[in-house]
């Protein structure tokens, strides 16, 4: 009864507003999954005067694409190691312990998101120049984990403190140690948000296009190669079905972050 | 049973245990990310000599003058500053119907097509989207094609003739990277406001209806409030991703240089890291000063 209240049905107005700012979300990417199926090749003329499947014959024909492909995978199957034990470590430690100094740990295990992507690459690159480092793939890895240790600590975090403290006493008052606890208690709970948190960062890093650039040096991920492309577009509807293939590969991790962790809204609104 | 005893250990002695679970993260972030910070901000301190181009390694605030002095590099920080702000207020705009409509009124399935249907272009590839607008917004792309198709291909051309804000196209000029920055930014803002409205307890509602409010009156003098926490969490997310990208107006947009394009001509191309490092703490600061503004409106319980 309290929250599914509803003083009055939606105006006209609002179901308009909502409904369309919705489907603006969705128009320029439907768009493009067009436009990887145009037979004009030149222009982005619209409506496309004809459907073809041989872009992505040609996409698949080149090794370039291959490369960058395998690079972007392999960065972001490392950082979101990294990212998974560091985060989840960081939320363990940050979601019940009080200790001096905290909030000003909380401010720095979110800072690389909240500062713009550009002051954690130019801050790299100056520390790498500094360092006399090389770039290489391991420089790409350590930007990429970075940030994405701040999306899994998120998601950590979050589900840690919505899990009421007195379920770990009170499995304790039943006589479990504390590794007992750790594993029937904290594990079943946290599985999900740090599952999530794991797909949310591959994703994140198989995009990251900001820090990357001042990382990588000669390196081309995927995202690098797709922004030389639109500098210098030679097959362009090659470039659009490349960009396909990178919304499947982060939609499938996305998608499946979404519904593990689902709020139970369901049983919320049936009360 | 070794585990066991060491976790019992570490259970008895949260020191220890907090000790244990802080140490590897904070090295990372304490060398790599905040190694790397100050080794940006003491680059700043450092100037280009003009004759030779090389960096003279003597701390001085020779580069900082030059950026508050020269003409050129106030417009660029002012430049971006007031695109961050315009698409900060239409995000908050295109924003409060699909938050309003999400949180207060769709239910069950409808609910989830909303959530799913906004996180979705959101964690969509971040590139993908700038290219999609770059088609979008071409001289013979959609959005001229459906103008012209509307009969406002009138309206479109007025809109590109303004003076400051227009171009020879949409994908030329300020105008078309306003779009794309709300486009792109939107979900973030969506997202955090929705999510306080969600808060706004039901009973309230109902005691405004019983006092005699009509659901005009109940929203703007009841819910419109409680949701100022959210826009005001959202709006640093558009703020400071806006302050920070270089992009998309590199990709869509007028002449006009940006801050985060600054940056990255500094440090690349003309080679001159103490200056790129100087107009990166612009955006640092600017956002400080925006969180402590957004901290008074509450943004961070609402995160």
């Amino acid at each position: 009864m309290r929250s599914s209240y509803r003083p009055d049905r939606p105006s006209l107005l609002l179901r308009v507003g909502a409904f369309a700012g919705l489907a603006f979300m969705h128009i320029p990417v439907l768009i493009i999954i067009l436009y990887a199926f145009t037979t004009e090749e030149r222009t982005y003329q619209f409506p496309p005067p004809g459907l073809t499947l041989k872009w992505f014959e040609r996409a698949f024909e080149r090794s370039d694409i291959w490369q960058s492909m395998t690079l972007s995978l392999g960065v972001a199957a490392c950082s979101t190691v990294i990212a998974l034990v560091l985060g989840t470590l960081a939320a363990f430690a940050m979601a019940r312990a009080k200790f001096p100094a905290k909030d000003s740990l909380t401010l720095l295990f979110v800072l690389p998101i909240a500062l713009p992507g550009i002051v954690t690459g130019i801050a790299l690159l100056t520390a790498m120049k500094a360092g006399g480092i090389e770039p290489s793939f391991f420089t790409i890895v350590i930007g990429h984990a970075t940030f994405c240790t701040v999306i899994v600590y998120n998601n950590v975090i979050a589900r840690l403190r919505r899990l009421p403290s007195n379920w770990v006493e009170a499995s304790m008052d039943l006589g479990a140690d504390a590794s007992q606890t750790f594993r029937y208690v904290l594990l079943p709970q946290v599985a999900t948000a740090f599952l999530a948190g794991g797909m949310l960062a591959f994703a994140l890093s198989f995009d990251e296009i900001i820090v990357t650039i001042f990382t990588a040096g000669n390196e081309r991920t995927l995202p690098i190669w797709f922004f030389n492309e639109l500098f210098r577009p030679r097959d362009r509807p090659v470039t659009n079905v490349v960009a396909v293939i990178v919304i499947a590969v982060t939609l499938v991790p996305i998608l499946l972050a979404y519904y593990l962790t689902r709020p139970d809204d369901e049983h919320e609104t049936a009360r | 049973m070794t585990l066991r005893a060491a976790s019992t250990f570490l259970y008895r002695r949260p020191a220890w245990y907090l000790a244990l679970l802080l140490v590897p993260p904070l090295l990372w972030f304490g060398t790599v990310y905040l190694g790397s910070l100050f080794t940006l901000l003491w680059q700043s301190f450092y100037r280009i000599d003009d004759f030779t181009a090389q960096i003279v390694r003597e701390p001085t605030l020779e580069t900082y003058k030059l950026l508050v002095t020269q003409p050129a590099n106030v417009d660029i920080v002012l430049r971006t500053l007031t695109m961050a702000v315009a698409v900060t207020i239409a995000c908050a705009l295109i924003a409060l119907p699909i938050a309003t409509y999400m949180a207060r009124y769709a239910r069950g399935r409808m609910k989830a097509l909303f959530y799913v249907g906004v996180m979705l272009p959101m964690w969509t590839s971040y590139l993908v989207k700038v290219y999609a607008w770059r088609q979008l917004l071409a001289k013979e792309g959609i959005v001229a094609w459906a103008a012209g198709k509307l009969g406002l291909a009138g309206v479109l051309d007025a809109a590109l003739a303004a003076p400051g804000i227009g171009g020879p196209s949409l994908s030329t000029s300020y105008l078309g990277m306003f779009l794309v920055f709300t486009y792109m930014w939107l979900p973030f803002m969506i997202l955090p406001m929705a999510a306080a409205l969600e808060r706004v307890p039901g009973s309230l509602l109902q005691a405004s209806a019983d006092l005699g409010a009509r659901p005009a009156q109940t929203f703007r003098n009841v819910v419109l409030p409680l949701a100022v926490p959210g826009i005001a969490a959202g709006s640093v997310f558009t703020f400071s991703l806006t302050l920070g990208d270089y992009v998309i107006p590199n990709v869509v947009g007028a002449p006009g240089y940006f801050i985060g394009m600054m940056v990255y001509v500094q440090q690349g191309t003309a080679g001159n890291i103490p200056l790129a490092a100087a107009f990166s703490v612009v955006p640092i600061v600017l956002i400080a000063v925006y969180l402590a503004i957004a901290k008074r409106f509450g943004a961070f319980d609402a995160l």
